[in-house]
């Protein structure tokens, strides 16, 4: 019998396996934030166990709150600052060149196919858009994670999404993924790895396989994982160049890390998307969806532009061609956040934040900060936020707030309209 | 080991997630301590009052997909600083199962049927359980009626509750 993916990454990182179908497995790379990373390091220093097992494997940024908006926050970053340089952790990146961990990590080459990749963030199951089994994990993980370069898992169960068809114009990642998890549900995949595949997916950009992988998380998945392939190579070409002779050469050893056809899944569902329209969410969980079309005219008071999910240049790009030439609606607040210093920069440089500002946004430095209500555009009571991040949970960007999920082309059309509507860019029914 | 012991706290409703639990905005404390206060803050549930109703609870009742969303390990931790060391579900989402077993607590899930008769039989009375690890059984009490359901724990979640969690078990084998 074949291995999909994710088995053999598993295999050949198996480090113990303590107890049937558990896998501890070894990590090519902690990823570390200031939110979940403090109490790790500070549980160590207490239990006399603060050192690391590799400080190159380990890349630290201060992305959640930043710049620190009080003295908590201040707090948090000290302690991930002085352990960055105690511990000789070169890669941390702090205010100024901080951007949103799971844009961030990618753009500056530290993914690569098969690797084994856990953070304390949710939506580190972004990185399998690599070919990568990236996980979320909680602090304790983490912390042995960052002591021993080890983590258990359970032995992957995968879910195969065959994603036939072509998708309409204006519709994008963000549609299907959300699509997705409305036929699935919020639990439709919980302990078990979502491998996305089909001609959809392989006509994708490396951001919008980001921003599919990004959700698998949102219907319980434990890593959103794509073969990697030639698109996969271009996006880390500069930094592997020197490990393979030619392009081709690194496409051949990355194919390793895909399935075989006879490998054992346990549910292949195929989806023909030919006919997909822009999705919205419309409750408090990212499974409860429907065609924008059926959200037409929901009143909105803010727009967010931003995030692990959809704060990358491709994302700015297809929002700045709606918004080119338009104001947003008076009543209607934009925020706009690039997720690094390198999109900032090159939306600069392309004339994208010109737009922006010209049409009415607020643009605010690289951040998470308003996607879950820690700073940079928390709701009122009552308020409604059009936005282009992952989850849409009761009070998610401020206590009595509701979060509409959807593309950047569709919260750009919304903030012009002042309400829930498709962008003109989409040219379907 | 940690008594696991205590009144029941029943939640009826499936995919309370983290936000639920221990929203975002708390997540600059450095303590767990300080969590505290704002355990199920924003838990949208009809009826349900945290400030009334956690107060001596030690163990939580609920549907499915218990502690979906966020990786915070702030959200099993805001549930042990106040006393409730056990949670009772149809399934947990994986980041917050692993979490609980990762520090010593005890997530146990149950068949829906299962899960459907205790709320059934004792939602909306005062209900006591005891849980055992060994036999993993947990007896249900109240107002004179008592009940025994029997729950599978592997082997590696064990150990981890008798090593009182993940940092202890990976320390000594790794």
């Amino acid at each position: 019998m074949g291995k999909t993916i994710a088995e053999k990454i598993f295999d050949a990182h198996l480090v113990d396996k303590p107890y049937e179908g558990v896998y501890v497995l070894s990590l090519d790379m902690v990823f570390c934030h200031e939110i979940t990373t403090p109490v790790a390091i500070m549980d160590l220093v207490n239990r006399g166990l603060d050192r690391v097992f590799d400080p190159t494997k380990i890349k630290a940024v201060i992305d959640h709150v930043t710049p620190a908006k009080d003295s908590k926050t201040a707090t948090q970053h000290k302690i991930l600052r002085e352990w960055a340089r105690r511990h000789n952790i070169k890669d941390f990146f702090d205010v100024g060149r901080n951007g949103v961990c799971h844009a961030l990590f990618p753009e500056q080459g530290f993914v690569r196919p098969g690797y084994t990749i856990i953070m304390g963030d949710s939506h580190t199951c972004t990185h399998g858009a690599f070919g990568a089994f990236a996980a979320g994990v909680g602090t304790t993980d983490l912390e042995v994670g960052i002591l021993k370069g080890v983590c258990a898992f359970k032995y992957p169960k995968t879910i195969k999404f065959v994603l036939k068809g072509k998708l309409p114009e204006g519709v994008y990642a963000k549609d299907v993924i959300l699509y997705i998890i409305s036929q699935i549900s919020v639990n439709g995949a919980t302990d078990h790895v979502m491998e996305f595949t089909g001609p959809i997916v392989d006509a994708m950009s490396m951001e919008s396989r980001m921003t599919l992988s990004n959700m698998a998380i949102e219907a319980g998945g434990t890593s959103g994982i794509c073969y990697p392939d030639m698109t996969t190579v271009e996006y880390l070409w500069k930094f592997i160049q020197n490990d393979y002779p030619s392009k081709e050469a690194a496409l051949k050893d990355f194919q390793k890390w895909v399935s075989d056809p006879d490998a054992h899944y346990e549910k292949v569902l195929e989806y023909d998307l030919s006919d997909l329209e822009p999705m919205v969410t419309y409750g408090y969980k990212p499974d409860l969806v429907k065609p924008v079309r059926e959200m037409e005219g929901t009143p909105i008071d803010q727009v967010y532009i931003g995030s692990c999910t959809n704060g990358r240049l491709e994302d700015l790009r297809i929002a700045a061609q709606i918004l080119k030439g338009k104001k947003i609606a008076p009543t209607v607040r934009g925020i706009l956040s690039p997720a690094t210093p390198e999109i900032y920069f090159q939306a600069m440089e392309e004339g994208i934040l010109k737009i922006f500002y010209e049409a009415g946004f607020s643009i605010t430095n690289p951040t998470c900060g308003a996607c879950l209500g820690m700073s940079n555009g928390v709701l009122a009571e009552g308020e409604v936020c059009a936005a282009t991040t992952n989850r849409n949970f009761y009070g998610r960007m401020g206590k009595g707030g509701t979060v509409h999920l959807m593309s950047p082309a569709t919260a750009a059309a919304s903030a012009i309209a002042g309400k829930i509507t498709n962008s003109p860019l989409y040219r379907g029914k | 080991m940690r008594q696991f012991d205590g009144e029941v706290l029943f939640l009826d409703r499936s995919d309370i997630n983290t936000d639920e639990i221990i929203p975002a905005k708390y997540l600059t404390e450095i303590t767990k301590e300080a969590l505290k206060p704002y355990c199920l803050e924003d838990l949208k549930l009809e009826g349900f009052d945290p400030k009334r109703d956690l107060a001596g609870k030690s163990v939580i009742v609920t549907r499915a997909n218990f502690g979906c969303g966020s990786s915070r390990e702030h959200a099993p931790w805001a549930l042990e600083v106040n006393g409730i060391y056990t949670v009772i579900a149809e399934n947990f989402a994986r980041i917050f199962r692993q979490n609980m077993f990762n520090g010593g607590m005890l997530a146990i899930e149950l068949p829906k049927e299962t899960i459907d008769e205790i709320f059934r039989e004792f939602k909306g009375k005062k209900t006591y359980a005891k849980i055992s690890i060994d036999p993993a059984e947990i007896i249900l009490e109240a107002e004179g009626k008592k009940k025994t359901y029997s729950y599978t724990l592997g082997g590696f979640e064990k150990a981890l509750i008798e090593a009182g969690g993940w940092v202890g078990y990976a320390e000594k084998h790794y």
